[in-house]
């Protein structure tokens, strides 16, 4: 019912304006600027969150067509049109985005203190790359959001953050350039194949076997260091440990979807034999980042760093899911995506709170907080518990449904994947324990403070939602059902009418039985 | 009213749990009691009206999941086993609630702690009013959780710290198997509705399913993979480590989770999906043995151990093995009886100990005890009773006993009359075990209450009887551990078994188990009565009569008597089989993975060479956003010119 109307423009672009407002109008007296340049980009970007809201009631869960769709003539020579769309695949990543960013500039509102109006407007630049990204259905729009997610977030860690940050964003930087290479490359490749970037003509195209093959190794070169997956997971925990806090609740909560989300959007519809090929692989690597990132986290002295091994390990759920490609799967990587990007999202804040006070994220230097923080203890441990996938909270939802998903497809996926139930309990609660039970016996924790009520408002949306999805999916699984089943659907067609077999000299070719 | 039962507590506990400095100790007492006893009460009148009729009903509340055809509620089942679940649960609950009124009295976090006995109670009801697998793996996690929390409710002490850790990671192994059971159950039948599963089984008999690569009848794998769950939630051998940990936490917790309530879930599992066990007599058998192996292995540790809390623990350990072993030859309903009547005394036993505890300013050290009897005799008759109707105590062929005479014999006497060779195996174990039973619940008896006091002269001097608070509602526990026998076994076990248990347990008529127990030779009536007398009677003559001889004999032993008082070295051996390896692969991942080989050759061997090619000029402070573009820029020209020259 807005068709034409730009609700979606108006979402993506809201904060881009909100940024310009502040370059342009607030200037003055330093204090100010601060104070003024935060309020502005909290109105922002509560504006923005509105707007999708409204999206979302536009948004119709009954058909998985791409809906509230925007087409402008952008290079009409090459048939490039600036087209926006959602269905429910990507709907959800673009609340998620929108509420996370008013919660990540509450945030900063005492931790920054330098450059105060440049980190507004870079949080606002980055708001808008993420929106556009999620609700691109061009994908020369795509490509430029997707990479232009990572000049503000370049920004946010190299000039906001730790002592390491110049190796860090340096590190980020190298491997994210070696995927996005790839994939332009590719994006090219299919554009002279097709004679169009809509990705819906793309996705209907149908790819010749053998092409889909390197087509979805340079996507995949992408996606997977954005997951990231094992191998190429390393610049995470050092991201994350320079980065500011919001600028690791972004990276978890959004950056990391954009890998999966371009797996669901792009490999899955516009490679599926390759995808078929291939999806031994990633269930290999899914299953090493599993248990392998999890053993890692369990001897990490920093926080933030454990949170990081901890991110990829429950991305590895993810992936492993969306190539067992059935509705349970695909489903469960949608919920869990979601679930973790809320629950990593208030980890990460939680690792923020205390460093607030201590300046320091060694796990060793802290102990016995409850005594003094029990309204933290509280929500670190109901965090916690949502991170072990405790039922009832919504990381069980997303990863019972990925379990029960991979099952089908094979059963040593599902036991592999399911150690991570053990190991995920293993470094959480052991991280848990050493920060905030035991003794306080540290002189310097003596008189810290618990959560004050900005604190608390910025948990508040995630505890509710945390719990919401835990005890009541249904608002979220239901408008995602239809098109999950359209890639399901169109995923087993492609490969009916394709060569038999491929798959099965696949499956025996990297060893993964039923 | 069902409703009621489940969520007055979980609204106690909110309630508790966040107004707690509000309402103060007090008012979180009252409360969480309270609500607590109404569900008591009406859990009784569930009973009487379900197991009088057998009747069964669903009361879904709504949807939870539906993904596709994997589709589970929020769901209220109420037949007679969750009857029988809900007064266990309540009434020993309530009781306990009462009882911490004065145990905790000296705490600084009361409301805290009736708010997590309140949440444990609502998790416990989840996990038995489940209608289908996912909800009791909720309940059963819940109740994981609130164990968790209540064993390092003492968060200070670094050992109940570890002991909650322990708990729940070794918890999360069996929840491991139990949840790949509910994947390949939903795999198998379609569904993991408990109704829809039950009608699908008989036509599964003959189906198999691949497994880890093996191919496998289908119908034992998804009952041994459950079965996992059942193991570790219950403590059984091999997954046990947790149990004698856990009581670390506050007696009246061990009394309520790690004794009559929690620890049974696994025994209660089991027996609701008998009409999966039924069709897999490999299942059966190995539950049969894992239990009596359970029975046995734990009250050899039982023997030696000095803490008053882990010979009770180890005991509660072996009786969960009888009960397994009950189920495992069928006799579902005599391990329920054994499960309901255990919960009375074994809650009875703990809750005697609280108050020995409670008495001895928090010693539990049993060699430091002793000649207590006349300092505080009524839980000393507490502790006689408790023991007793452990022990099984009753004159064979009448119904004349304590309550642990009905199910205990009607639980060897069913092994007996398996005539099968696991359950010969699960008979003679039991009353070999039914023997240690006896012995270490006399030394219990003997070290703690009689001979000359060991304790310092101040903690004697200090000894007194509990408050009303503490022992009037172990009156409750008393007359259960006493009665409840003699008074269920009709019902449970007896004529009116069909119409008690209506629909709610299926045994085959070719499992005939419980039918022979009603006629087993009287040797085997009385053969747990005599092994238990001599068990009484040498437990007396050692640690009453001549205490000096207990560790000359201990000395003879030598080593038998090490392995059992260092726990068969479980401990030790997991320690140097997970923990340690977990610790060292993850440090080694991380130093010579991460850091040594990705990174090394990756982007840090490039960035070298970059700022070698660069000679470090700013490139690294400045370069980023024009150096990402260029990248791209040159990538553009590298296709194209692929792209005119190949092409």
């Amino acid at each position: 019912m807005f068709e034409g109307f730009g609700w979606l423009s108006i979402t993506t672009f809201l904060p881009l304006v909100g940024a310009i407002f502040i370059l342009v109008l607030i200037k003055g007296e330093e204090e100010d600027v601060a104070r003024n340049a935060r309020w502005a980009a909290l109105f922002t970007s509560l504006a923005t969150f509105a707007a999708s809201l409204i999206v979302f009631a536009g948004f119709d869960g009954s058909t998985a067509d791409f809906q509230l769709v925007e087409k402008i003539a952008w290079i009409p020579g090459f048939n490039i049109n600036y087209e926006m769309g959602v269905d429910g695949i990507s709907i959800w990543f673009v609340l998620l985005s929108t509420l996370l960013t008013p919660l990540c500039i509450l945030a900063s509102w005492e931790a920054i203190k330098k450059r105060v109006r440049e980190y507004m407007i870079a949080f606002l630049v980055l708001e808008t790359m993420m929106v556009g990204m999620f609700c691109a259905l061009d994908i020369v729009v795509f490509y430029i959001f997707f990479e232009g997610v990572l000049i503000p977030m370049f920004l946010i860690i190299g000039v906001w953050g730790g002592a390491r940050r110049i190796y860090a964003a340096f590190k980020f930087f190298l491997y994210t350039l070696l995927g996005s290479v790839l994939m332009l490359v590719a994006i090219l490749v299919m554009y002279w194949q097709v004679g169009a970037t809509s990705i819906e003509d793309l996705m209907a195209f149908g790819f010749d076997p053998q092409l889909q093959t390197w087509l979805w190794l340079a996507f995949f070169a992408s996606f997977a260091v954005k997951v990231p997956m094992w191998p190429v997971h390393t610049w995470l925990p050092d991201a994350h440990v320079e980065a500011p806090t919001a600028g690791s609740v972004i990276l978890a909560g959004v950056l990391l979807k954009m890998g999966g989300y371009g797996f669901l959007r792009f490999s899955l519809p516009m490679f599926p034999e390759a995808s078929a090929f291939f999806a031994p692989l990633v269930f290999w690597m899914s299953v090493i980042a599993v248990v392998y990132t999890s053993l890692v986290a369990l001897v990490q002295q920093d926080m933030k760093k454990l949170i990081a091994y901890s991110s990829i390990a429950h991305m590895g759920f993810v992936t492993a899911a969306i190539f067992s490609v059935n509705e349970q799967a695909i489903s469960g990587s949608v919920i869990q995506m979601l679930s973790h990007g809320l629950v990593s999202g208030a980890l990460f804040l939680c690792v923020g709170v205390i460093y607030d006070r201590m300046h320091t994220r060694e796990i060793e230097r802290y102990g016995g907080l409850v005594e003094r923080m029990p309204k933290y203890a509280l929500i670190f441990m109901l965090m916690t518990m949502a991170s072990v996938g405790l039922p009832g909270t919504s990381g069980f939802v997303g990863e019972f449904l990925i379990l029960v998903g991979a099952y089908q497809e094979s059963t040593w996926l599902a036991a592999g994947l399911a150690t991570g139930m053990i190991l995920g309990a293993a470094y959480m609660l052991y991280l848990y324990r050493r920060v905030v039970f035991g003794k306080l016996t540290k002189e310097d924790l003596m008189s810290i403070k618990d959560m004050n009520m900005r604190e608390i408002a910025i948990f508040a949306p995630l505890i509710i939602l945390v719990l919401w999805m835990g005890i009541y999916p249904s608002t979220f699984l239901d408008p995602i059902e239809v098109s999950v089943q359209k890639v399901v659907a169109d995923y087993q067609t492609a490969l009916a009418a394709g060569a038999p077999g491929v798959v099965d000299v696949a499956s025996a070719a990297f060893g993964w039985a039923k | 009213m069902e409703a009621a039962i489940v969520f007055l507590p979980l609204l106690g506990a909110i309630i508790a749990g966040f107004f707690g400095k509000v309402l103060r100790d007090l008012g979180a007492q009252v409360i969480t009691c309270l609500f607590i006893v109404i569900a008591a009460i009406l859990s009784w009148i569930v009973f009487f009206r379900v197991t009088g009729s057998g009747s069964s009903e669903t009361i879904t509340l709504f949807t939870w999941v539906a993904s596709g055809d994997f589709v589970f509620d929020w769901a209220l089942r109420i037949d007679s086993l969750t009857a029988v679940m809900l007064i266990v649960v309540t009434t020993v609950s309530a009781v306990v609630h009462i009882y911490s009124i004065g145990y905790m009295h000296h705490d600084p976090a009361v409301p805290r702690f009736f708010a997590y006995l309140s949440f444990f109670t609502f998790a416990m009801l989840t996990l038995v009013t489940a209608d289908n697998l996912v909800q009791m793996f909720f309940g059963w996690e819940g109740v994981g959780v609130a164990s968790y929390l209540l064993i390092g409710f003492w968060f200070h002490k670094p050992s109940a710290c570890a002991a909650a850790i322990k708990a729940f990671l070794v918890n999360r192994v069996g929840d491991f198997g139990f949840a790949l059971g509910i994947f390949a159950m939903f795999v198998l039948t379609g569904s993991v509705q408990l109704d829809v599963i039950f009608d699908a089984m008989p036509s599964l008999t003959e189906t198999t399913l691949v497994f880890l690569g093996m191919e496998f009848d289908a119908i034992t794998v998804v009952a041994l993979l459950l079965f996992m769950g059942a193991m570790g939630k219950s403590a059984q051998l091999g997954l046990h480590t947790w149990l004698p940990d856990a009581m670390e936490g506050p007696t009246p917790v061990s009394a309520l989770i790690h004794a009559a309530t929690m620890v049974t879930a696994g025994v209660f599992m089991v027996c609701r999906l008998s009409p999966v066990f039924e069709y897999s007599e490999t299942a059966l058998m190995v539950v049969t043995i894992v239990g009596a192996s359970t029975a046995f292995f734990a009250a050899t540790i039982g023997l030696t151990q000095t803490d008053i809390k882990r010979v009770i623990a180890y005991s509660t350990c072996s009786q969960l093995g009888y009960m397994f072993f009950a189920a495992g030859v069928s006799a579902y309903p005599a391990a329920m009886f054994h499960l309901t009547t255990h919960a009375f005394f074994k809650a009875l036993l703990f809750l005697g100990a609280g108050s020995v505890i409670h008495a001895m300013s928090d010693e539990q050290d049993m060699r430091r005890m002793g000649g207590l009897a006349k300092m505080i005799p009524l839980t000393y008759a507490f502790m006689w009773i408790g023991s007793l109707a452990l022990m099984g105590f009753g004159i064979p062929g009448t119904h004349i006993g304590f309550a642990g005479f009905h199910s205990k014999d009607i639980v060897l006497e069913a092994a007996y009359g398996a005539h099968t060779w696991f359950g010969q195996y699960a008979f003679w174990l039991g009353i070999i075990a039914a023997f240690m039973t006896a012995f270490y619940s006399g030394r219990l008896l003997f070290m703690t209450f009689h001979g000359d006091p060991r304790c310092d002269e101040k903690t004697f001097a200090h000894v007194h009887e509990s408050p009303a608070v503490m022992w009037a509602p172990l009156v409750i526990l008393v007359l259960g551990s006493l009665f409840a026998g003699a008074f269920f076994y009709g019902g449970f076990v007896g004529h009116d078994m069909s119409t008690f248990w209506g629909n709610s347990i299926l045994i085959l008529d070719e499992h005939k188990a419980l039918e022979n127990a009603h006629h087993s030779p009287f040797w085997v009536k009385s053969a747990p009565l005599v092994v238990g007398l001599i068990g009484l009677g040498l437990s007396y003559l050692i640690y009453c009569k001549s205490p000096a001889t207990a560790p000359r004999i201990a000395e003879r032993l030598g080593g038998i008597y090490r392995f059992s008082l260092n726990k068969w070295y479980f401990d030790e051996l997991y320690d140097a089989i997970f923990v340690k390896p977990a610790f060292a692969l993850g440090r080694m991942f991380w130093k010579k993975g991460d850091q040594g080989t990705i990174d090394h050759f990756g982007p840090d061997g490039i960035s070298g060479a970059t700022v070698k090619v660069s000679k470090g000029a700013s490139l690294l402070q400045t370069g980023y956003v024009y150096h990402y573009a260029f990248a791209m820029l040159i990538g553009v020209v590298a296709f194209v010119s692929w792209y005119v020259f190949a092409g």
